[in-house]
């Protein structure tokens, strides 16, 4: 199976640290994992924000870089869902303004082997328990994509579940929004920061040292309050602790 | 503050000041947070919810395509049975046709059901410059009203007052209105009630006219329904000799039969009840000749469109008028819990009110351009909705127009909107983006130099840059992108392939 990893572009710029958890995590897998150099963005920033198509480009750019892959595989929620949901629906609307189905067919293909990690995980290689060690009290934001886009449900848990050392504690209100929300975090930085806010809020009272999700582009907005703050609390992709192991621990 | 929304700020700004009021945070808090707990509970019974939620979607479709038909199939029945059905183009117009009714009655007062489309068209305000005394019956529009104040939820206009303000506002203005308060109101649930009991009561005894909305409309029997809690709105039904209704063109259901699945789903998903304490129904009026039965003696329907049929051309915007008014997307939601229901500028707040109130009123205004960025896309509120209204999907649909323009319908006509002025630097942003986003090495390009100056990067941003740093550290860019390091350790694998 050639697995191709979309890593996303804010974390290829911003968080290189998930993108080598995730390739360590496969291989030890038995994955064999391939950076396909010319992938850069889902489009997604442009969707959401009103720039549908500034992001057909995008889209079908996506799928030409993915198109020899037997499956697709990205740490994010959210750009997993811009790919599974919202490609197919930017084929719809092209369609229903009479632009024909070319952007439909485009696009087709990579929609049903993209897969968020913890959906290729225990879906495709049927593994929870991934040999992780990371001893430290965590606690779960499930992110808002990951969760009513995607449908992860159990899975991130489940996996987390099976780490080692791990005490997994249940963070209250999990299914509320942090607050990110794109371009939400700047266009009503009030409101954003409040919910930021609460969600710290929340998690502290956990006891956890860390707060882990599934996807950095939330954990940008948690972690940059957590540090306002000069909180203790770190925020940690869900892909660094499931790459940790005894002989080679994430600190 | 006053009793409309002319003038509104951009909801950034109007939800600024509810943000820092804690008070108001506490209250909206308490109150969204105890009703969602006990919506998911009602909802959690019915092991069938999922599909009744589709059959509502689809019942709501099928009208919705056919509603030329439905409509008039309505105005036959009520016709048939002894009402006068009346069309209003738009609010002025509604008003205009209330107005005159109850001036032909020969009375200078109504007492009113709690109704949407009545607060939407601002028929309060038109009747008191004719001179006519509109009462609001039901409780939290009675707070709403007596405190010269704005509804802040569709299901609780009130819910932004707590008790001692419900009190204060009670023992201040009731005398104004008519009967006062009881000396030495305190504010417990039930001594409040009761001052609003005998406040009302005179007023439901000695009213002619009454003025609803309703949440249902029968095609075929004519019949109009009103689902509610209190027993005021059966007063205001029952009691006054000419009853005038002003509804919504989307509340049609075309058979008898479809009212089971929403008054299943519609209890449970606002007042996360199994079944709501009241559901009155009536088809036209009492019966004309005898002058027997219940009822009015005069029935009007004032079928409502202002902005409905323009909403209805657009494919993906229509879903709106799905709505069934529960407002269990106002209380699952984020963002309206924290910048309360007053900062959408409408009387339809929160998330169904962010995609409505630009589609009835436009896009023009600053509040209606704003409100479709009025929400992250969490999506909670289509996970809640009992007609499977998307949300996320209608929000991203009008953000869509704000910034591009594009073709809409406007009072009947198609005209194409121009972008929204505001948005020249997000636009050339998006366009730089989406040209480096097609180039790799361009984008490349862009992160090396991100890391190379990494140093040199600001903990705080200036300008536009504030409302991320003001409140949130930046991500510190690492030495190298993730696409080097790859290329540095497993550059020849791409290579051997």
């Amino acid at each position: 199976m050639r697995v191709a990893l979309f890593l996303t572009c804010v974390n290829d710029t911003l968080y290189p640290d998930t993108g080598r958890a995730v390739v360590k995590l496969l291989e030890r897998l038995g994955v064999d994992v391939d950076f396909p150099a010319g992938q850069t963005c889902c489009g997604q920033a442009h969707y959401n924000t009103g720039y549908r198509h500034r992001a057909e480009p995008l889209a079908r750019h996506f799928a030409e870089v993915f198109a020899g892959y037997d499956a697709v595989v990205t740490p994010s929620g959210s750009c997993g869902a811009m790919v599974r949901e919202l490609y197919p629906r930017m084929g719809a609307r092209a369609r229903a303004e009479g632009r024909g189905t070319s952007l439909t067919s485009a696009l087709a293909p990579v929609v049903p082997k993209t897969y968020e990690l913890t959906e290729f995980l225990v879906d495709v290689l049927g593994v929870t328990d991934v040999d992780a060690y990371y001893p430290h009290r965590v606690t779960y934001h499930p992110t808002c994509h990951g969760l009513r886009s995607l449908g992860l449900g159990e899975r991130p848990t489940r996996l987390l579940a099976q780490v080692k050392g791990l005490d997994l504690v249940e963070l209250p209100g999990a299914d509320e929004c942090c607050g990110f929300g794109g371009t939400f975090s700047v266009k009503n930085p009030d409101v954003s920061a409040a919910m930021g806010l609460d969600k710290v809020r929340a998690a502290e009272s956990t006891g956890a040292g860390v707060l882990c999700a599934a996807d950095n582009s939330c954990l940008m907005h948690i972690g940059g309050t957590l540090a306002r703050l000069d909180s203790a609390m770190r925020p940690v992709h869900l892909a660094e602790i499931l790459a940790s192991t005894e002989e080679e621990q994430l600190v | 503050m006053s009793g409309t929304f002319v003038g509104m700020p951009a909801f950034p700004e109007a939800a600024r000041d509810a943000v820092r009021d804690t008070t108001l945070r506490g209250n909206l808090r308490h109150a969204t947070h105890t009703i969602r707990a006990k919506r998911a509970k009602a909802v959690a019974e019915l092991e069938d919810w999922a599909r009744l939620r589709e059959a509502g979607r689809q019942i709501k479709d099928r009208t919705l395509r056919r509603l030329d038909h439905y409509l008039v199939q309505l105005e036959e029945a009520v016709t048939a049975a002894g009402g006068t059905v009346h069309w209003a183009a738009d609010a002025d117009e509604a008003n205009r046709i209330v107005a005159g009714l109850v001036r032909a009655t020969g009375e200078r007062e109504v007492v009113k059901v709690k109704s949407m489309a009545t607060q939407e068209i601002g028929l309060n305000e038109a009747l008191a410059a004719e001179g006519i005394a509109a009462y609001e019956t039901d409780l939290a529009e009675l707070i709403v009203q007596l405190g010269d104040d704005r509804p802040s939820h569709i299901l609780v206009p009130a819910i932004h007052r707590n008790r001692g303000e419900i009190r204060d506002i009670f023992a201040r203005t009731m005398s104004e209105w008519g009967r006062p308060a009881p000396d030495g109101l305190t504010d417990t649930p039930a001594e409040l009630a009761e001052a609003a009991r005998l406040h009302l009561r005179e007023k439901f005894l000695r009213a002619k006219v009454g003025i609803s909305g309703a949440n249902f409309m029968v095609a075929e029997t004519g019949t109009l329904v009103v689902v509610e809690s209190e027993g005021n709105g059966r007063m205001c039904l029952t009691l006054p000799e000419t009853l005038i209704s002003v509804v919504g063109i989307e509340k049609l259901v075309p058979t008898w039969r479809d009212l089971e699945v929403f008054l299943q789903t519609l209890p449970r998903s606002s007042t996360a009840e199994r079944m709501n304490p009241y559901t009155s129904m009536w088809t036209g009026t009492r019966d004309g000749l005898t002058g027997e039965g219940d009822g009015p003696r005069a029935f009007h329907l004032v079928l409502l469109d202002n902005g409905r049929s323009d909403t209805l051309a657009d494919e993906v915007g229509r879903q709106a008028l799905r709505c069934i008014r529960c407002s269990a997307c106002l209380n699952v939601c984020p963002v309206y819990e924290r910048a309360g229901g007053h900062a959408y500028g409408s009387v339809y707040p929160g998330p169904i009110g962010a995609i409505l109130s630009p589609q009835l009123r436009g896009t023009a205004s600053e509040i209606d351009a704003s409100l479709p960025y009025a929400s992250s896309l969490c999506g909670a509120c289509y996970d809640v909705c009992p007609v499977a209204i998307d949300i996320p999907e209608v929000l991203v649909h009008l953000r869509e127009r704000v910034v591009q323009g594009g073709p809409v319908t406007r009072r009947g006509a198609k005209v194409t909107l121009r972008p929204a002025k505001g948005h020249a630097a997000e636009r050339a942003a998006m366009r730089a983006a989406a040209f480096a986003f097609t180039r790799p090495g361009t984008l490349a390009a862009g992160q090396r130099l991100a890391a190379r100056t990494r140093r040199f990067h600001p903990r705080r941003l200036p300008g536009p840059g504030r409302a991320w740093s003001d409140s949130r550290e930046l991500p510190k860019v690492p030495a190298e992108p993730f696409r080097d390091w790859w290329l540095r350790t497993r550059g020849g694998k791409d290579a051997e392939k």
